[in-house]
């Protein structure tokens, strides 16, 4: 090997990692356009007057004459009673997401760290409730809210979304519980520490990032749901209803009205989008690599 | 409004003290039990909660259905396998049969494979959190207005005319024809836009999970890898796929039975019509169109079937987990 070799190699492999980045970059940012073009297009089109959207595409809207309005959101948001719309979809979401969590973490510690006979068959049924349909449980459910007299209250859609929400959380759970290190559970225990303490100290911190991930997915699902919000309360009582149900009717009492629709979809975004950013700073690298360490 | 002050302190606070409670009033039951009972009965009282819900809102139901699937429309006589029949005799049927598998493929591999990528990438570059939060969006949105976002962009008019359709000025750009993306039947094609924009809304959900998994992977092993030669590529192909694999199983679990009961993108965008039919969205007009319940609880029994090698494909994959943690 001559002595200019290592040199040759290192402007190479320079170079490749230019290359590389240049790629990288190029890929990312490309993919991040392509899935930000639809959304763009739709939410420029929610502040231009229903006839210029008819008559020409979202793009135009970037040259003159610029013809912007707020009149669609002016529009949705003159619609009675919008703000306790907004508050029962809070009472409703929170809830309902904060109990699927915690009965599904309970559940998903048994399933990973203790030993009970079945437990492996009861998971399967578990996780195969996922198939579900929901459309299949609708009516046998409303009999048996009304029966119990709480039907169109918030406890009904509480109740309902856990179940719903429950297959999923606790295939993820359990997922993630599974593969924390056995040492550290085994450790503690040795240590005396009690299963409640083991849950809330180690299993329940070590596992922020999927229960971040699942809070995420169960409020949104909550807050997009339509159809269960619909059956329980809105055959009931229509003061409890939520924003999403709120708007689909408006989007079709209108009929065909889709410039209303953009700006209504944008006011329905605002919330979910602002507990996406918080609780992304969660995802952060090696809580699980880091707690064994030590 | 004083109402609605004790529902928000019920539901802000209340709801997850009674959960803690909970919990902690397991283990003080507990102390009354004898020693070598206790490990036996803990973890019945830790599953109770989910299964009490479970059985409740799922699996009565559900029961119910599989009676009702070999009971008449009206609920007044037994007739057998008659709906089962009906379902795999029926051209429709089959069409949305077809279909489901459409969207199960291709649905599958659009979210596990755009996300496993973006993920990746996304780790490398500095801009990592908005980049993400771009993918993630239109999770964010539900599917009508999903549906409507697409509708935008599906948009077609006579050639000739002005598209305002993005697909379609962007195909006029290049001097093609515009394309009735939603009434193509060839191919599939008006199925596989719709699948598209579901893999558009889906995508965020494989990348965050995946990227959750791709952090939890200790960077010192990645490093050491390098320092030994390996290339980036090699890094990625012999340690971090392996270890990503049970998270991508989720992943596409998760899509599969996403794909079987897809449903509000076909209702809102093209209602089933020209060939887009899928199962679920059969199943509902059955029952709330045309009122066939013995019909509708068919379908939803054989959806439920659909999916049980899948679960026993996880459970063998867990018990392999299971054996080397």
């Amino acid at each position: 090997m001559t002595a200019a070799a290592p040199a040759e190699q290192v402007r190479l492999g320079r170079v490749g990692r230019v290359r590389g980045h240049i790629t990288l970059h190029t890929v990312v940012i490309l993919l991040m356009v392509i899935w930000a073009i639809p959304t763009i297009g739709l939410l420029i089109n929610s502040f231009r007057p229903a006839a210029e959207q008819t008559a020409s595409g979202w793009w135009t809207a970037f040259f003159p004459p610029y013809q912007f309005t707020f009149e669609n959101y002016a529009h949705v948001l003159a619609q009675q009673n919008i703000g306790t719309n907004f508050l029962n979809s809070l009472f409703i979401s929170i809830p309902a997401t904060v109990i699927p969590i915690f009965v599904a973490a309970f559940a998903a510690y048994a399933f990973s760290w203790m030993e009970f006979p079945g437990r492996d068959a009861l998971f399967v049924v578990v996780v195969g409730l996922l198939v579900v349909p929901l459309q299949a449980t609708l009516i046998p459910i409303l009999q048996l809210f009304a029966s119990w007299g709480i039907a169109g209250s918030f406890l009904a859609v509480w109740l309902a979304h856990t179940a719903y929400g429950l297959p999923f959380a606790i295939f993820l759970l359990r997922n993630f519980m599974g593969s924390l290190p056995r040492e550290v559970f085994e450790s503690a225990s040795i240590d005396g520490a009690s299963p409640v303490t083991s849950f809330f100290r180690l299993a329940l911190p070590m596992t922020v990032p999927a229960i971040a991930a699942l809070a995420i997915f169960q409020f949104l699902f909550v807050w997009n749901d339509l159809l269960v919000s619909l059956i329980y309360i809105g055959l009931v009582n229509p003061d409890n209803l939520p924003l999403p149900v709120v708007i689909a009717n408006l989007v079709t009492s209108i009929g065909g009205g889709t410039e209303f629709l953009g700006a209504a979809a944008f006011l329905s975004m605002i919330l979910p989008l602002i507990v996406f950013f918080s609780l992304q700073r969660y995802f952060v690298r090696g809580i699980v690599g880091g707690s064994v360490k030590g | 409004m004083s109402d609605k002050l004790i529902t928000a302190l019920v539901a802000v606070v209340g709801v997850p003290l009674v959960m803690i409670g909970y919990i902690w009033a397991t283990e003080q039951v507990l102390r009354i039990v004898p020693g070598r009972f206790k490990s036996r009965i803990r973890p019945w009282l830790w599953v109770a909660p989910a299964i009490g819900l479970l059985g409740l809102f799922l699996v009565y139901p559900t029961i119910g259905t599989v009676f009702r699937s070999f009971r008449d429309s009206k609920n007044e006589s037994f007739v057998g396998l008659d709906n089962y029949a009906w379902f795999f005799g029926d051209q429709g049927a089959q069409s949305a049969l077809m279909n489901n598998v459409l969207w199960l493929v291709l649905l599958t591999l659009f979210v596990v494979g755009v996300g496993l990528l973006f993920a990746v990438l996304v780790d490398r570059v500095r801009y990592e959190s908005a980049a993400k939060s771009v993918i993630f969006m239109p999770l964010a949105i539900s599917m009508v207005a999903a549906g409507v976002i697409w509708l935008y962009m599906y948009q077609y008019r006579p050639p000739g005319a002005v598209q305002t359709g993005t697909l379609n000025a962007v195909l006029g750009a290049f001097g093609t024809g515009p394309v009735p993306w939603l009434q193509v039947e060839d191919f599939r094609l008006n199925t596989i836009m719709l699948i598209i924009v579901m893999g558009w809304m889906w995508t965020g959900f494989g990348m965050v999970i995946i990227s959750a998994a791709l952090k939890g992977i200790n960077p010192e092993l990645l490093e050491a890898a390098r320092v030994d030669g390996a290339t980036e590529w090699q890094v990625f192909r012999r340690i971090v796929f392996p270890l990503l694999t049970p998270t991508l199983a989720v992943v596409a679990t998760t899509m599969i039975i996403t794909a079987l009961k897809a449903f509000d993108i076909v209702y809102t965008m093209t209602g089933g019509q020209l060939n887009t039919e899928v199962i679920a969205n059969l199943m509902y007009k059955q029952m709330f169109s045309f009122g066939q319940y013995g019909r509708g609880s068919a379908i939803a029994v054989i959806l439920l079937a659909a999916i049980v090698p899948i679960m026993l494909i996880n459970v063998g994959r867990f018990r392999a987990q299971e054996a080397v943690r």
